[in-house]
């Protein structure tokens, strides 16, 4: 039996320290699942001659743990703005300096001197958005412009509500509700966030990644979510919303950034530089969802997707990037979240 | 071929199990030691590990600063958590055991040429994958889906009846996920079952549950016990079954593990527990050892 078991975790080992072959003329890029418009990828193949393979993730979490433990044989990989800052603290990526490059120029100046990369020596930007959550008007005719609809809803919501499986999105989100700052390590502050959460549960029939699939399936009406993905759900079903909060809204980028130990890095800073040019940053939001961070993009998209009220916040919407808070804050939201859940 | 004495061949035989032991080795006991000596460091600031020896993994799972006041307190958190999964993992493997057990005595009773298409029945649902089955039972048992539909339809209930994202919808895909494995092991002792010693049962006047008691049971001791150790040992780390069936708001063990390499940024915290769930499984194996040893003795 414990052989059999053995045996078992030696076919995994095999499994797992496989990597493919590296050659000239090769880029690898892991980026999150769906987000990667594979007309972007065809048009880089076709102008530099690079064979690309994209592989996906559903978290920063999942990827940081794959890029730590080594020899991924990946060479891009597009981390949120807090992973960056983690990623660049701990050495893992190479620094390309992107704001020596040809296309450096386009990108919007105000996402330049950002917190995870003062001056962009690492990264560009992919896409950013906010997140809140979105509502199926269909099912809930009230009013919806507060993220307290997460956390006090009204009884027709009361069971009906999905949250995402990311702490930090959920946490920050019960700070937002309870007025507190985010990361705050004070106690009192704590309790109160962690009272909210665990008041909160009842209401909440999931707590998952797959907010697309919950909303069209009936499962839940309310779904805390990006904004890309409430765009993708309002053209998959009409009575979709997406909710800009009065209150300060959480924002994120996600940053092409090339690994130290990647195999073909001319590739990978040809790709940097081919994500800055507008048109190519324009396919990229067209099939992800999201805005970009590059100037003059707007042009080359679709015009009911450059209009979308998604991508187009009100002029009184304020956002906030949040940095990584430190060690001691995680680990006591490491315990308020296994508390939420246990 | 020479001709080996039993000393040369015994020695031959040990070679033979050299590049078994070497696998094992590499790929079995090296990690086990990685995960051993990760448990016992103190976890970096951003996930990783930090090389000083520390206990804190350990004597988290039992004890905790409180979260409010830092004093050092007993909670129990993570005991809920592991008694959860236990929990779902009992009911599993008994559900299993009731239902399984049928099961295999039917197909053992068949004709041999039956028989095979009877397993093959059973094992058909291993074509596919575990995800895709585990996504078709939320097809099957969401809100609208075709169980509460139908029922609806036939006019058995009015509003729909709540079973996804609930305890029992865990239950009922890991019952489902592992019933084979139930199935599999019994079959294989039943179908040892000489029928001649029921038929002595009866002609002895035995009623029909003394011999199941006293005859068929103690001879598939053995398929029971290694059947119900198949079907709680995977259940007790599931990962993808409650994940998807249970809504994400119950962690069990297996996400609970995950968790910890993830978002917490803790891996010594996730080595910790791996192995407190190893040594669990360990135990639960000890048993059957001693059950098995017992079963043998009772068949004679």
């Amino acid at each position: 039996m414990t052989g059999r078991v053995l045996k078992l975790a030696a076919g995994l080992a095999l499994m797992l320290g496989a990597t493919p072959a590296m050659a000239k003329g090769e880029l690898h890029i892991y980026n999150w699942g769906d987000y990667t418009n594979p007309k972007l990828i065809e048009k880089f193949e076709k102008l530099y001659d690079v064979k690309v393979t994209v592989d996906d993730y559903d978290s920063n979490e999942t990827m940081l743990a794959k890029v730590r433990a080594g020899n991924t044989g990946y060479d891009i990989v597009v981390p949120s703005d807090y992973t960056v800052k983690i990623m660049i603290a701990d050495g893992m990526l190479a620094e390309t300096k992107p704001n020596t490059m040809s296309n450096f120029k386009n990108m919007i100046p105000r996402f330049v001197n950002v917190y995870w990369d003062e001056g962009r020596n690492y990264t560009v930007p992919w896409q950013y958005g906010i997140t809140t959550y979105a509502v199926n008007t269909d099912k809930y005719k009230g009013p919806a412009d507060s993220i307290s609809l997460l956390f006090a809803p009204p009884p027709e919501l009361k069971g009906r509500i999905n949250m995402l499986e990311d702490m930090n999105s959920v946490i920050h989100a019960a700070e937002r509700f309870v007025g507190v700052p985010r990361c705050s390590a004070d106690k009192a502050d704590l309790k109160k966030v962690n009272d909210a959460l665990m008041a909160a549960k009842p209401f909440w029939r999931t707590i998952s990644y797959d907010t697309s699939t919950k909303m069209a399936s009936g499962d839940v009406d309310v779904t805390q979510t990006w904004n890309g993905m409430g765009h993708r759900m309002r053209v998959a079903n009409p009575a979709v919303r997406f909710v800009f909060t009065k209150e300060v809204m959480e924002a994120f980028m996600d940053n092409v950034a090339v690994l130290k130990d990647a195999k073909n890095i001319e590739n990978a800073k040809l790709f940097q530089n081919f994500m800055m040019e507008p048109e190519n940053a324009a396919l990229a939001s067209e099939f992800a969802g999201y805005d970009n961070g590059i100037t003059g993009s707007h042009k080359f998209l679709p015009e009911e997707f450059a209009n979308a009220p998604e991508i187009n916040p009100p002029a009184s919407a304020t956002t906030e990037f949040v940095p990584p808070c430190p060690p001691a804050v995680v680990e006591t939201y490491n315990k308020i979240w296994t508390n939420l859940l246990k | 071929m020479s001709v080996a004495g039993p000393e040369a061949e015994a020695r031959q035989r040990r070679w033979l199990t050299l590049p078994a032991v070497a696998v094992i080795t590499l790929f079995g006991v090296l990690p086990l030691v990685i995960v051993v000596v990760y448990s016992l460091l103190r976890s970096a600031p951003y996930g990783g590990v930090e090389w000083t020896f520390s206990t804190d993994a350990y004597v988290s799972f039992l004890y905790q600063k409180d979260i409010f006041d830092d004093t050092l307190q007993f909670h129990a958190d993570y005991l809920l958590i592991y008694g959860r999964s236990l929990a779902f993992s009992v009911v599993t493997t008994f559900v299993c055991l009731i239902l399984g057990f049928p099961t295999a005595y039917f197909i053992a009773t068949r004709p041999v040429a039956t028989r095979q298409i009877w397993l093959l029945l059973v094992t058909i649902p291993f074509w596919s994958n575990l995800l895709i089955r585990t996504l078709a039972i939320m097809l099957l048992i969401r809100d609208d889906g075709l169980v509460n539909n139908g029922l609806m339809w036939l006019g058995v209930i009015d509003t729909p009846f709540v079973m996804i994202f609930t305890d029992f919808a865990i239950v009922l895909g890991l019952f489902y996920s592992f019933l084979p494995f139930m199935v599999l092991p019994l079959f294989s002792s039943l179908e040892k079952l000489d029928f001649r010693l029921v038929e002595a049962g009866f002609d002895l006047y035995a009623n029909r549950f003394q011999v199941l008691t006293r005859i068929i049971l103690p001879i598939a001791r053995p398929g029971i016990v290694a059947g119900c150790l198949l079907v709680f040992i995977p259940c007790i780390g599931a990962y993808v079954t409650p994940l998807i069936l249970g809504g994400g708001k119950h962690l069990m063990i297996g996400s609970l593990i995950a968790e910890q390499f993830g978002s917490a940024r803790n891996w010594p915290m996730g080595a910790a527990q791996a192995l407190i769930l190893m040594a669990g499984v360990l135990v639960a194996l000890w048993f059957y050892g001693r059950n098995a040893r017992r079963g043998v003795a009772h068949a004679r």
